[in-house]
């Protein structure tokens, strides 16, 4: 390595390397640039992702049902994002617009899909057939290589912890009021009855109080509010 | 390349003890971390291996296995070959032993924590950044008291010039630095749960500019500075280009960073980052084959030795196949291309002829060359394991990455396949996974062959360690080099 016949830029290179601090700063800024240019623009209006008109927040038991998807790692084999492509669309429904994920602390895209992509799962399927596929996978979807999350039936939430996640999220920006939180557990509690009755009508019985129900509040809420909204969008298209 | 073989001034001048400890960890992290994969890919393969349990589904495992094989495993060999390779090429002790013992026990004590959390399923879901915000403190006082150490140790270099591996362990101290900040800022909802600050596309360009270069700064450029260092020295052959080694250092840590979005082509990150993604990713091949073929060519006069010694032997495959994912990862970023791989089997397969095949492969090497010099054995307990060890681990990547690319173009064309009518060939989807059950059943195997060299790699140098073939250098042969 001590090539006696340097010139040019190897000679100017070797005088660097004897000066270690301005090496370091000279790492930090190339290392730097690319992701201020990448990342930086996401924060405007015109070059960020955008937005779509009819997007609310999570309503407390979805939240809950949302921490629980996080804590189950549902995202390491199920996607939320169905890309543009005619096979996607035939399949899962409308492509995903970025305004969707406006409010999803953290995002839940998903890098891989050992199952189907869920972005527009709500209203696919009946409560019941939630309820049923988490307690065992192959009585819904035979030949279904899910694990079972049987747990999830006897296991109960915690309201408290559900204003704890509305506090933290209202600080990232989640626009909920003080008062939407403060009325979250009676709120959940409201949500989680009416999916209970639901799920009474299609003979099954369950807790409102489990973690199940506050499951299947956020699947059945995953996309809802994107297809409204781009329904709203194209009225002429209807027939 | 400067030469400072074991003489017995090194024993005092140099802190090799905190080395000994980063080795052992490295071997026993390996054999963690690779099990819960197989594990893992057990449960893909026949879904009862789940156990009914919350705490052992694919869901809560994946994370740790990531985790234990990245972090552990791979964190824990770039420790050891830093802390061995610049006392060396800067000729002084590191700067401080008792930083040098913290930022061992501490990393350990994050592995630890880890392994804890994440089958308990608390996890902030960002891949390969899952650890809850009190870990990620802990992690950042680590990396600190590791960035003292460092440039500490530079600070008092008794060599003016640093040497081309300092580069590489440079950019991977400062980037890991602002990548772990920059992707874990959170607001605390509890003790073990957050939520990141940034929403929806914005969070996910965030998180794959942190897990694209996780990989470019955590499983590269490290790896290359101890290629760097490792390779002449066990080849005994000097560097093959030093201007090749300045352009490709530069380019790749300028470029690597602008990659991340290709993990969301076809997303509704827009348009422009995706395409600033794809471009910069396809132009990486240059310094990555760059750095390949300053380690492959490094060899030049010594391909006889290859044929013979195992250590060598690891090296070239590890380089090899460090030049076969950095071709393979940037056509993967090509949107027609990505349009097909991406959530498929493919990526896995990818990742794993990167981590089996340059991660593992080269870590072996090191691991085989260091383990005798360190704790003075003349060879190995068992010399002849290592090469089954070698060929274990060689056909074991093979049936993994070939399996996976099967399951993911399978699984990729029939998810886009139509019927006559134009309509959906597989329209349920349980369908197309049926189909992966071989692929999943020999990726396993290869696992399993993979796992099995790891095993062998333990136990060999557990008892070299033990000294169970004891033999001290002899003194002439110890204070000349």
């Amino acid at each position: 390595m001590s090539d006696s016949n340097e010139r040019g830029y190897t000679a100017a290179h070797r005088i660097l390397e004897g000066k270690s601090a301005v090496f370091a700063v000279l790492v930090t800024v190339a290392i730097l640039i690319g992701g201020i240019v990448e990342i930086v623009p996401l924060f405007s209006s015109t070059l960020g992702p955008e937005h779509l008109a009819g997007v609310t927040p999570y309503s407390p038991l979805e939240v809950a049902g949302r921490d629980i998807y996080i804590r189950e790692g549902c995202y390491l084999c199920h996607s939320q994002m169905i890309r543009p492509l005619r096979a996607e669309v035939m399949r899962y429904g409308e492509w995903t617009r970025a305004g969707e994920y406006a409010y999803d602390h953290p995002f839940l895209l998903g890098s891989r899909r050992l199952g189907p992509d869920l972005q527009r799962v709500g209203g696919k399927y009946p409560d019941a057939w939630h309820y049923e596929h988490m307690r065992d996978p192959r009585s819904t979807s035979p030949g279904s290589v899910m694990p079972t999350y049987a747990w999830l039936h006897t296991a109960t939430y915690d309201p408290a912890d559900i204003q704890a996640s509305m506090r933290a999220l209202q600080k990232v920006g989640v626009p909920y009021s003080d008062a939407e939180i403060a009325g979250a557990p009676a709120a959940a509690q409201t949500e989680a009855e009416a999916i209970v009755g639901r799920l009474a009508s299609q003979n099954v019985t369950a807790e409102p109080s489990r973690e199940i129900i506050a499951l299947i509040a956020y699947l059945q809420r995953l996309g809802m509010d994107g297809r409204a909204a781009l329904a709203a969008q194209k009225p002429a298209e209807a027939p | 390349m400067q030469h400072t073989g074991v003489s017995a001034a090194d024993e005092t001048r140099y802190d090799d003890a905190v080395v000994k400890l980063f080795t052992i960890a490295t071997i026993t992290w390996a054999v963690v971390g690779m099990l819960v994969g197989v594990w893992i890919a057990l449960e893909i393969a026949w879904w009862p291996a789940n156990l009914g349990l919350p705490w052992t589904t694919f869901g809560r495992l994946r994370p740790l296995h990531t985790n234990a094989v990245i972090f552990a495993f791979g964190g824990n060999i770039c420790f050891a070959g830093i802390y061995y390779s610049m006392q060396r090429l800067l000729k002084t002790r590191m700067f401080h032993d008792t930083l040098s013992r913290l930022h061992f026990w501490g990393w350990q004590l994050i592995i630890v924590c880890a392994a804890i959390t994440l089958p308990l399923g608390l996890t902030q879901s960002k891949e390969y950044a899952e650890l809850i915000w009190p870990i990620d403190l802990l992690i950042t006082v680590v990396w600190v008291i590791f960035a003292i150490n460092f440039f500490g140790t530079i600070a008092i270099r008794k060599v003016q010039h640093l040497y081309v591996a300092i580069w590489f362990y440079m950019s991977f101290v400062i980037t890991i630095a602002v990548l772990h900040i920059v992707n874990s800022l959170a607001v605390p909802a509890s003790f073990t749960r957050s939520y990141p600050i940034y929403a929806g596309m914005t969070d996910a360009l965030v998180q794959w500019w942190y897990g694209h270069n996780a990989v470019g700064f955590f499983l590269t450029t490290p790896f290359l500075g101890m290629m760097y260092y490792f390779l002449p020295r066990i080849a005994e052959r000097p560097v093959y280009s030093y201007r090749l080694s300045i352009v490709h250092f530069w380019a790749l840590v300028f470029l690597y960073i602008w990659a991340g979005p290709h993990h969301l082509l076809y997303s509704s990150l827009p348009e422009w980052a995706q395409t600033l993604g794809m471009v910069f990713s396809i132009v990486l091949i240059a310094p990555s084959w760059g750095g390949m073929l300053n380690g492959l060519l490094t060899l030049r006069g010594a391909w006889d030795r290859v044929r013979t010694d195992p250590i060598l032997k690891f090296l070239v495959v590890a380089v090899s196949f460090y030049g076969m994912s950095t071709f393979e990862g940037p056509m993967m970023s090509i949107r027609a291309v990505n349009s097909l791989s991406h959530f498929t089997n493919w990526t896995i397969g990818h990742v794993h002829s990167g981590a089996l095949g340059w991660n593992g492969m080269i870590t072996f090497g090191i691991l085989y060359w260091l383990v005798p010099k360190l704790w003075k054995r003349k060879e190995l307990a068992h010399p002849g394991w290592a090469t089954t060890h070698f060929w274990l681990a060689t056909t074991g990547i093979v049936l993994y990455t070939v399996s996976m690319w099967a399951a993911g173009l399978t699984e990729g064309l029939e998810w886009r396949a139509y019927d006559d009518a134009g309509q959906l060939k597989y329209p349920n989807f349980v369908d197309i996974v049926h189909q992966l059950a071989p692929f999943y059943w020999l990726r396993l195997t290869g696992g399993l062959m993979y796992l099995t060299g790891v095993i062998m790699m333990a136990v060999n140098l557990t008892q070299t360690i033990n000294g169970s073939a004891p033999a001290r250098l002899p003194a002439t042969l110890a204070t000349t080099s």
